[in-house]
Parts: C-alpha cells; structure tokens; sequence
C-alpha cells in the first residue's frame, strides 16, 4: 500500500528545506504551524542550530486562530519581531493546518512587506512534500530578490547550486569543493547556500556556468539560465575522473550545453546494484561507481521532485528526472515499492534507516543522509567528495 | 554593503525582575523559538512505556519526520511505523479509510504481532473531523487479539483544552480495563521516570500492606494490564493530574494527588495524607528530614555564592525549588519559566525576595535566540535550558524531578548538586540528546 512506512523514516520535509536553505542569509524564517515543527527542523533537519543563531521561528498558531482565520495576528507577530531584529528578509513557510484552512500565505506576505519594507516571501509548502520542493523555491525567491541583473560574465567562473546540510551534512564536502575549484583556476563567485557569503551571492549572475549539486538547485540553475543565459551542468563531482571532467566542461563556459551526469543509460547492464537517495547525489556516486568499477548502478530516487502547488506536476516530474536520472532509474517513494524493486538486489547503497526492507543476502552499504536519517549517523558521514578517488 | 546583523550577539531586555512578574501573563507571547535542550520526553518516548507495543503515527510528513527519527534515536524503528497524509486525502476525505487500510498493511508486514497499538492521529483529522470511533471499531473487528487505543499529536490544541502532554500522559493507561475486583494495589501514574526506591513515598508504600505498579516497572503488556486491578492510583506531577482523575473514575479506583514540591509542610502534608490511606503507623517513620537538610546545607557550603539559574524543565515545581533554595541562602539570580502555575509562591517569593536581582526570563520568547548567553559571572544551572541559556558546563542535568519525592528527593538534589559543581560536563553533547533516561543512539 502507497504512504506507508512500516519499517523506515520519511525525509525532510518541504517546510523544513525554507530553513535550511537560507539559514546563512540573514533573514528570518518563520513556519506557520502550531509547534513541533520547530523542533523536528532544528532538531534532525539542522546540524548548525547549536552553534550560530539564524532566525527560525514558528508563528504558534493555536485552534481558535486556525478556525477564526485571525491572519491578523499572524502579521502583527512577523511584524513586531521583524522590526526588532531587522533581517535582511523575511520567508513564511506554510504546513498542513494553514492549507486547510485557506490560508492565503503569499498575501500575508505582501502586507508584511508593505508594512515593514523588508522583502517578504511567502512559499506555499504545506508539510506534505520533500525538502526539495521548500528549498528550490526559498533559494528561488531569495535569487529573484538580491542577485544583481546587468552583471558581466567572469570567464571560467561557477556558482554551486542546491548546497544544503539536508544533502551534504556540515563535513566540509562544499568546502572541500570549493576548494578544489578555486585551486585549478576556476572562480567560484558563489554557492547557494552552505557555508556561504551573501555578499557574493548578490553577484551571481557573473558566473560562466552554473553546477547544481542536489534536486533542490535545478529550480534556480532554470532561473539562471533564463535570467542570466547561464549554462548549467548538474552532478557532484566524486573521483579524480569526475573532477576533471568537471573542469573541462566549466573550462566550456558558455558554449557547454552538456549535462554533467546522464551518460551511464548505453553502458547501462542490469547488474542489481541500487543506490538509493537524492537524485543528483546518488546519480554521481553511481557515475562514480561506472567509472572506478565499470559497474553501472540503478538509481532508485526516492525524494519526491514533484511539485504540486505550482501547478504542472507532469512536466516538472518530467524536467527534473531528465536532469537527474535516466531511463534505467527510477522514481519510487513508498517503501513497499521500494522494496519490491530491490529484493532481487546483489548491492544496496543506502541510508542505513533503509537496511530493514533491504534482502538479508544482499551487501548493503551505509551512505548516511541528513534528509533521511537526521543527525543519528552523522559522526558516520564521509566527505565523500574529498575521499573518493 | 548587507551586514549580517542576527549573527551578532544583542544584548536584549527579554528578562522580567522578580518584583514585576505577572503570573498571568509574565511575558509577551508571539513568534516563538525552541531552543536545542531535548531532554524533556515527547509523545514517543512516552508511548513506549506501554509494554510489547507498536506505534503508528498519522501525519503529514512533516510531522512524522520528528517522531520518527526519535523512535530512530530510541532504537526503536521495530516497533514503529507512520501513514503519510497527502493533499488526495484531504480533498477526497479518506482519510478513514488511509488510517484503517495503512494500519491493516503494517500489522500484516509485522512479523510478531504486538500486544497493542497506539495510533496517534493529528491536527488535520481534527480539523477534517475523523470519525475516530469507525477507525478503532473496524480494527479491533479485523484484530481481535490486538489493543487499540488512540492517541494524540496535535499541537494545535495545546493553548486550549488538554495539552498533548497532559493527554498522552492519560492515554497511556487508556489500554486498561476496569477490572471487577481490585487488589491491594497502588499505582503510581502519569511519570515517565522511575520513582526512586529510596523516596519517602515509595519506603511509605512498602511499609504498607499495598503493592506498588507503576508502568515504568512493566517490562510485559500483561504486567501493565495488573495495574487495572490496583485499588488507588497516585500522581504527583502536575501534568498528570487531569489524566488521574479520568483514569481513577474509568477503571473504578481511588484518586490520591501528591504534588510533588520542595516545601517541608507540603511534604509533610502529602506523606501523612497517604500513610492514612494506607493505614501505615508513621511515629517511627525515618522522613529523612534533618539528613536533607544537612546535605542541602553542604552544597551551600560548597557552592557559596555562586550565582544559580533554574528552568522548568528541570522540575514542575520550579519556584518551590527556587524558594527552597534562597530560604537556604543560595543566590537564585535567574529563572526560566514560560508559564507560572505556582502563582502563591510568585507572591510569596516577591514579598521576601523582591528586592533581590532575580530575574524570570521566558524560554520561547524569540528574544531568546539572540540574546547574548555569555555571562558575566560563573553561572551553575538547574535544568538543561538553564545551562544552555547561561552558557555554563556546571550543572545538574535531570529533567521532570528526575523521580525524586520528598525529603528524599531533596537530599537527591544536594547531592547531585555537589556533584555537578565539582564536575564540568559537556553542556553541547548532554542536552541535545532526547528524551533524557530513554535510549538514545546518538
């Protein structure tokens, strides 16, 4: 049966991917929802709660202003505190109770604007999708409203795209690449949005080309390439063999039109090895996988990519698995799905909370994600960019 | 150029001083904040105390991230199991039909059958009006060997009727049936901690001729169901008091509420109210009262001066602690607290004590994630928040009384308060972990 979790965890959802994606920005975020919300996020979905001290709060609604519709309130609240702490801007992310209710979060989000003068988001998450969905769309909004239009190109330069704690975790693997860009000639301008400087952010629009490294920077790689005529190429860079082929087609500039992952679907032979995870992440390592081994793993995505509240949930489905996969893979999010595409599986790569529904006489592989399992195997985690060869 | 201002630690007036609190409304309310001490038990900790149980929680996944990955930390993932709501369910109101189907599924995936099932549902089946009682019928129809009974995640109510915590704390004993004949049995109810063997009120029960339950004891679902046979049913924290009058009047037994405080006649009071009932000779009684005194007065000794901060997660009765604290010459400076129940030791403390430099500071207030927790003095906290609030590494790390009672539980603090001033712990690593005294993997 579809939406049942017997024996695993569920991933981080939309609400939680606002936060986490402009954590490092200087805003304020502020989740509509009565409690729970708040913890679960600076709980399991983010790892820098302790240490730094972004604004995340959550409005408190209680029964009788759900049933009432007292909006008001709601905007009273974000206003009273806005005026206080000043942010740079402010995003309101809905949950379930809000969208039954009808509440119109994106209106609310234009009066607080007008009444504080601080640009105001309000993202229609509704605590029923992944991560992905709340986190393109912050860094969507955040892009639309501070990076600077009529910016000139800088050759062979980059912005990283999609970077959060949720697919990366806090081990210095973003930092790593950077790094390691930086290191070979390539300019990165900037990187949304772990471990970054908004300053340069703003600044965006001035790089060659554009690397999306999770689902959640194909929205904003989309933008940039309408607003800007930015290339972009998508995949995260594991191995020596990848890195070079990731500065040879950055080293294209603007005339790359090849995407970074998909051309694993000729050499493709069912040999029952299966990643499962994010789509982007788990397609590199199976790239990774194809060049080290000359295996070729089946990707099994398993965090939704679909996107209902804007409307065309086909061709965004479509665009994405275009992107990230191929035709060898598969988009499977209920477990019992999952399992029964995996029970004749020799290898299993995985999130060490998938190991119940996995075949005892497969080898199963831990590849820990924030998304799926929080901070419980963290200490666990690998830089996996920096340690694969 | 953008500066990035909420980076910078403001030094904000959030605190109230003693003398101005309001115990009605002490602090502004609005956006709130949660601050990373996980201590405090939630609704799945809580539910696992049922023996041989399975849980299944109904949500948005949003919702459901929270609780499962704190069955994760638990080690608990065997016994644990979620049904994700979807926007379809909310149009098409099935949401019956998602809760009866998806639990069928998951019992008939289960390779050992559990004894019982609690299924927590939440705010959307109370706004889309779930008709609870066809779910539960058709279930126990389809398993009669299998226990059902409904529990609770909705947030959305916990500014009006029965909070979550005072209704899991009464659901939890929901599993019971009223038995026709009792026993001479004592329950101790409403506690996620063990009581402590050697408090005055557990020495008072075994010196009667009654038998102590209490579920933290159970380690078999047929262990927990005795306790339908006991006679009275005790509680002694606040949030378990609504749940004990509704539980006593369900399976016919006797209600007996000892609030758990700090004060000597209190105590006093509450012991000798519960040695009548159970009929025990008390003049010989040891109460341990000099012995707690003379510990207590050892910490001071040790402590000194030391500047003290208490939050509530560390006891229900908070002022009552702080007033046992400054009577014995301690130097209370700040306390956390986001609502006051104990608003006759408010007034009483403010009469004795309102001259001091005693602060009250909320804990939810987002002020709070921004005021600067760098202290100007060396601060020793009671409680996880307190610790994370004032910075400090010297502090007792116990939530909910920690299962203290009584004289008993006074001496217990004492001691653990040398103890943790003498030794420095890490505040980062201790308070982010859940549901302190359960499992936890991290």
């Amino acid at each position: 049966m579809k939406q049942i979790q017997t024996f695993t965890s569920t991933y981080t959802a939309d609400v939680s991917g606002v936060p986490s994606a402009l954590y490092e920005l200087g805003g304020m975020s502020i989740m509509h929802d009565a409690s729970g919300c708040n913890s679960t996020y600076n709980t399991h979905d983010e790892p820098r709660w302790y240490d730094s001290k972004s604004l995340v709060f959550i409005t408190g609604l209680s029964e009788m202003e759900a049933i009432m519709g007292d909006d008001q309130k709601l905007v009273d609240d974000i206003v009273k505190v806005a005026k206080k702490l000043k942010p740079r801007f402010i995003a309101i992310a809905g949950t379930p109770i809000p969208m039954i209710t009808g509440c119109d979060i994106e209106a609310n989000a234009k009066v607080i604007e007008l009444a504080t003068g601080i640009p105001t988001f309000g993202i229609n998450t509704n605590g029923m999708h992944s991560y992905v969905e709340g986190a393109s769309e912050a860094l969507l909004h955040f892009a639309k409203a501070f990076v600077k239009k009529n910016v000139s190109k800088v050759k062979n330069s980059i912005n990283i795209l999609g970077a959060t704690p949720i697919d990366f975790s806090i081990n210095g693997q973003i930092e790593y690449l950077t790094s390691f860009l930086e290191n070979n000639g390539v300019k990165v301008i900037s990187n949304f949005a772990l471990s970054c400087d908004v300053d340069k952010m703003i600044l965006a629009g001035s790089a060659s080309v554009n690397l999306v490294v999770s689902s959640v920077g194909i929205k904003l790689a989309e933008y940039f390439q309408k607003e800007f005529n930015t290339p972009y190429i998508v995949g995260v860079p594991y191995g020596d063999r990848m890195k070079k082929d990731l500065l040879d087609k950055t080293k294209k500039g603007e005339n790359t039109s090849e995407v970074f992952l998909s051309d694993l679907s000729k050499s493709y032979k069912d040999e029952k090895i299966h990643i499962i995870g994010e789509s982007v992440t788990s397609k590199s390592l199976a790239k990774y996988i194809y060049y080290r081994y000359g295996l070729t793993p089946k990707v099994i995505s398993a965090v939704e990519l679909g996107n209902t509240y804007h409307g065309d949930i086909v061709k965004d489905l479509k665009v994405r698995n275009e992107v990230a996969l191929e035709k060898q893979d598969m988009y499977i999010e209920d477990e019992d799905e999952i399992r029964d595409t995996i029970k004749n599986a020799k290898v299993v790569i995985a999130d060490p909370l998938y190991k119940p529904i996995v075949p005892d006489n497969a080898i199963f592989i831990n590849n820990p994600h924030e998304g799926f399992s929080g901070r419980l195997y963290r200490k666990q985690m690998i830089n996996l960019i920096k340690e694969l060869k | 150029m953008l500066k990035a201002l909420h980076e910078q630690n403001q030094s904000v007036t959030v605190g109230v001083k003693l003398k101005d609190v309001n115990a009605d409304a002490p602090f502004d309310t609005g956006l709130e904040y949660g601050c990373p001490a996980r201590g405090m038990w939630n609704i799945v900790h809580t539910g696992f105390l049922v023996p041989e149980c399975h849980e299944i929680f109904v949500c948005a996944s949003n919702c459901l991230r929270g609780v499962v990955l704190t069955a994760a930390e638990m080690g608990t993932m065997g016994q644990f199991s979620t049904i994700t709501i979807r926007e379809n369910n909310v149009l098409d109101g099935n949401m019956e039909e998602l809760l009866i189907e998806g639990t069928t599924s998951i019992i008939n995936k289960l390779k050992k059958k559990p004894k019982a099932i609690l299924i927590y549902t939440s705010c959307i089946h109370h706004f889309m009006a779930l008709d609870l009682e066809l779910c539960y019928k058709t279930l126990r129809k389809r398993f009669p060997r299998i226990k059902f009974t409904d529990c609770y995640m909705n947030p959305i109510m916990r500014k009006s009727g029965m909070t979550p915590d005072e209704l899991m704390r009464r659901q939890l004993y929901s599993l019971l049936d009223t038995a026709s004949k009792k026993d001479n049995g004592i329950n101790i109810i409403g506690n996620n901690l063990t009581t402590d063997d050697s408090s005055d009120l557990i020495r008072l029960i075994k010196k009667s001729k009654y038998k102590l339950r209490d579920i933290t004891y159970c380690k078999t679902f047929a262990e927990y169901e005795e306790m339908s046979k006991s006679k009275y049913n005790i509680a002694y924290l606040g949030t378990a008091k609504k749940g004990l009058y509704d539980i006593s009047k369900k399976l016919i037994q006797e209600p007996i509420f000892l609030p758990i405080s700090y004060d000597a006649e209190i105590i006093m009071d509450n012991l000798k109210r519960l040695a009548n009932i159970l009929n025990v000779d008390i003049s010989n009684f040891d109460f341990k009262t000099s012995e707690a005194m003379s510990k207590l007065k050892e910490a001071k000794e040790i402590i000194g001066d030391t500047a003290i901060a208490i939050d509530y997660t560390f006891t229900p009765a908070t002022l009552s602690l702080a007033r046992l604290l400054l009577d014995n010459g301690f130097n209370v400076k700040k306390i956390y607290i986001d609502t006051i129940s104990e608003k006759e030791i408010l007034e009483d403390l403010k009469e004795r004590y309102g001259n001091r430099e005693i602060v009250f500071y909320p804990t939810v207030n987002v002020m709070m994630r921004v005021n600067d927790r760098r202290q100007k003095e060396k601060y020793f906290a009671l409680g996880q928040k307190s610790a994370y609030f004032t910075d400090t590494r010297y502090f007792v790390n116990e939530v909910e009384g920690g299962g203290h009672y009584g004289f008993d539980g006074i001496k217990k603090l004492a001691e653990n308060m040398i103890d943790a001033y003498k030794n420095e712990k890490d505040t980062a690593l201790l308070i982010q972990e859940k549901g302190l005294g359960c499992n936890c993997l991290l």
